[in-house]
């Protein structure tokens, strides 16, 4: 099947009135967070996934990738209005962005982020469409020795993109892929670190981990310091860019859109880490970098293309090899398993519908999201006003009934509450969340695939590096920790320094 | 008293090795295998301690460089509401039922909140009560009794 029937396909599943609905349900609740501070798309889509069930796997997909690149837009409305980046990409954003909305110009800032997302959005969804059948096709090939490669290139990958303590983040991973052995082994039976409680011979419930580590510690962690927030900029007029505006934007948005795309596919982050990389970029070739920091509009279209680029293009590594690169997407990959499909290279033929249905939907909903966002912007500023005192308690309700809901399990909400003080701790000591749930979740393939490919080679771990491909993908690796490593590396991480959501 | 180490970094630390620790130990109890043919005990002795080593490191690394920030207050108020009410939820929702259960528990975090009165909370927990009925006990058809055999006479 070639390119263009494809997106026919998936344009004639994407185009369905229910499908369009739920899209925007996605993107509207994906700005909703995307906007609200204290809860970010991986709490959200977890608490969803429950309800995702009961929709069509197509349906219910469209609206969880809704969420997450809905939140890229919503967060940047915050950055530029109030400087507080609602989504941790959008933290570049608030650099220029707020400046701009100090000089009455929130209006135009605010175009030229919708607008350059919109662009990115729609370049980097073809992108995905056309490189994603290919690189499936090549991971039909990959034996187990290859997805241990791959699983352990992804892993070291997001260290490196980490911001923080590499230590602390390796920790993470290996607690994370701990956590994850828990439950019933795969080729004995034997039930591993179980306490004798017959709910965990299945596995940790992933629902509950993502809702302790990211929304219960996140709301913990809220408590300890509460501030009202406050609205500098109430009304938002004249959206309209200038033609000088429209001049200075152009190259900075296809820039960030080449740097998202190309960033985005990497593992841990990539939407970050790419709007660092376009603002730096954009600083360093403007003929004013004096006006950067100082409302330059550049500083505002380059990011917010970048991150959204990325957002669209971190799907590949999901629908083609069935590896999340993020949390967010090891959230999706657990919305494939509940609705049956093991994601990975057969999706693309065993699914078309699916996939390509998925990919159409990105159009939709960036086209969606530029009609939400530009002419309702008042409406969001209204929704910032929304204490977060009312907010916290619907959170710590939804999560507990929407566990509750997946599997009408006690267990899960109990390991909720653990999993809530865990990640408090860790967190307030300076650990990030995010590397664990990346751990979590690949941790059994992990173990699957070395057992396999060790058994395939009898007991020799050279296999690793006689197979081309796998040497390959362990080499990358090893380059990804010294380069994170080297002094030079580790000082530009430190000046990348967000919060993660 | 003044530490001469990231509290920070110890704390961590500790928090690594006490749960490599444990899944390590733990895991010794299972079959190890061989290379070959790894048992169920394999990845997570390894696994186990590496989290161990990795936790000395990251408390290595921290002394001798105290944290430059005073830490946080403790929420406790939001620690035992929250979590309280989240070990509430679990083990009173069947017996309860949907409707007193998310009361209460709405109710509690509410509470945990030192900016909510008494009166907000109430408010908060009535509304929150009505969407999550809404959505998923009437929208998603969640099978839970709405008030639970305990409270039936």
């Amino acid at each position: 099947m070639d390119l263009i029937s494809s997106l026919a396909l998936g344009f004639s599943v994407a185009l369905d009135p229910i499908n369009i609905l739920y899209c925007f349900i996605g993107v509207l609740l994906g700005t909703l967070v995307g906007v609200l501070p204290g809860i970010g798309p991986t709490a959200t889509i977890a608490m969803l996934l429950p309800i995702t069930f009961s929709l069509q796997a197509e349906t219910a997909l469209i609206m969880l990738a809704g969420i997450y690149y809905g939140a890229q837009y919503g967060g940047s409305t915050t950055a530029i209005l109030i400087n507080l980046p609602g989504e941790s990409s959008a933290a570049v954003t608030a650099i220029d962005g707020y400046q701009m909305a100090r000089k009455g110009r929130a209006g135009p800032a605010l175009a030229a982020a919708a607008i350059g997302s919109f662009f990115a959005g729609s370049v980097a969804t073809l992108l995905l469409a056309f490189f994603a059948p290919p690189l499936a096709r090549a991971a039909l090939n990959f034996g187990a020795p290859e997805y241990f490669s791959l699983i352990v290139l992804g892993l070291l990958v997001s260290i490196a993109l980490a911001h923080g303590s590499i230590l602390k983040a390796l920790g993470m991973i290996v607690l994370g892929l701990l956590l994850g052995m828990v439950g019933q082994d795969i080729y004995t039976g034997t039930p591993r670190f179980t306490f004798g409680v017959r709910e965990l011979f299945g596995g940790l419930n992933f629902v509950a981990v993502a809702v302790g580590v990211f929304g219960v510690a996140e709301i913990l962690r809220n408590l300890e310091n509460e501030k009202e927030r406050e609205v500098g900029v109430t009304e938002v007029k004249n959206l309209w860019l200038t033609r000088d505006d429209i001049k200075r934007v152009i190259a900075p948005i296809l820039r960030g859109t080449v740097i998202g795309s190309v960033l985005g596919v990497l593992p841990g982050g990539g939407h970050i880490l790419s709007a660092f990389a376009s603002y730096s970029a954009e600083k360093r070739l403007s003929r004013t970098p004096q006006e950067f920091g100082h409302g330059a509009i550049e500083g505002v279209a380059g990011p917010e293309s970048a991150n959204n680029a990325a957002a669209q293009t971190s799907f590949i590594p999901l629908m083609t090899l069935g590896i999340p690169a993020h949390p967010v997407m090891a959230l999706m990959i657990g919305a494939f398993i509940l609705q049956g499909i093991t994601p990975g290279p057969n999706v693309i033929n065993e699914q078309p519908a699916l996939f390509w249905g998925i990919i159409a939907s990105m159009w939709v909903g960036n086209f969606l999201l530029v009609v939400l966002n530009l002419p309702l912007v008042g409406l969001w500023v209204k929704m910032l006003s929304i204490p977060y005192r009312v907010l916290f308690p619907a959170i710590v309700l939804f999560a507990c009934i929407g566990t509750f809901s997946i599997n009408q399990n006690i267990f899960d909400i109990y390991a909720i509450a653990f999993f809530g003080i865990l990640g408090y701790l860790l967190i307030r000591f300076g650990c990030e969340p995010a590397p664990l749930l990346l751990g979590f979740v690949l941790g059994p393939l992990l173990e699957e695939h070395l057992r396999r490919a060790m058994i395939i080679s009898r007991g020799d771990p050279m296999i690793f590096l006689h197979r081309p491909i796998s040497a390959t993908l362990l080499g990358l690796a090893l380059l990804a920790v010294i380069v994170a490593v080297l002094p030079s590396i580790r000082k530009k991480r430190t000046e990348v320094f967000v919060e993660d959501d | 008293m003044a530490l001469n180490a990231s509290r920070n970094d110890l704390a961590s630390g500790a928090i690594f090795v006490a749960l490599g620790g444990y899944f390590a130990l733990e895991a010794m109890r299972y079959e190890f295998g061989t290379p070959f043919r790894m048992g169920p005990g394999f990845m997570p002795v390894v696994l186990g301690g590496i989290l161990v080593a990795l936790g000395v490191a990251v408390a290595a690394k921290g002394t001798g460089k105290p944290d430059t920030e005073a830490p946080a207050p403790w929420p406790w108020r939001g620690l035992v509401l929250v979590l309280g009410t989240i070990l509430f939820f679990a083990a009173t929702i069947r017996g309860l039922g949907f409707i007193p259960v998310v009361l209460i528990s709405g109710l509690a975090t509410a509470l945990s909140s030192s900016r909510n009165s008494l009166l907000s909370s109430l408010v908060i927990s009535v509304g929150l009560c009505v969407l999550c009925m809404l959505i998923f006990v009437i929208g998603l058809g969640l099978l839970v009794p709405w008030i639970g055999p305990w409270l039936r006479f």
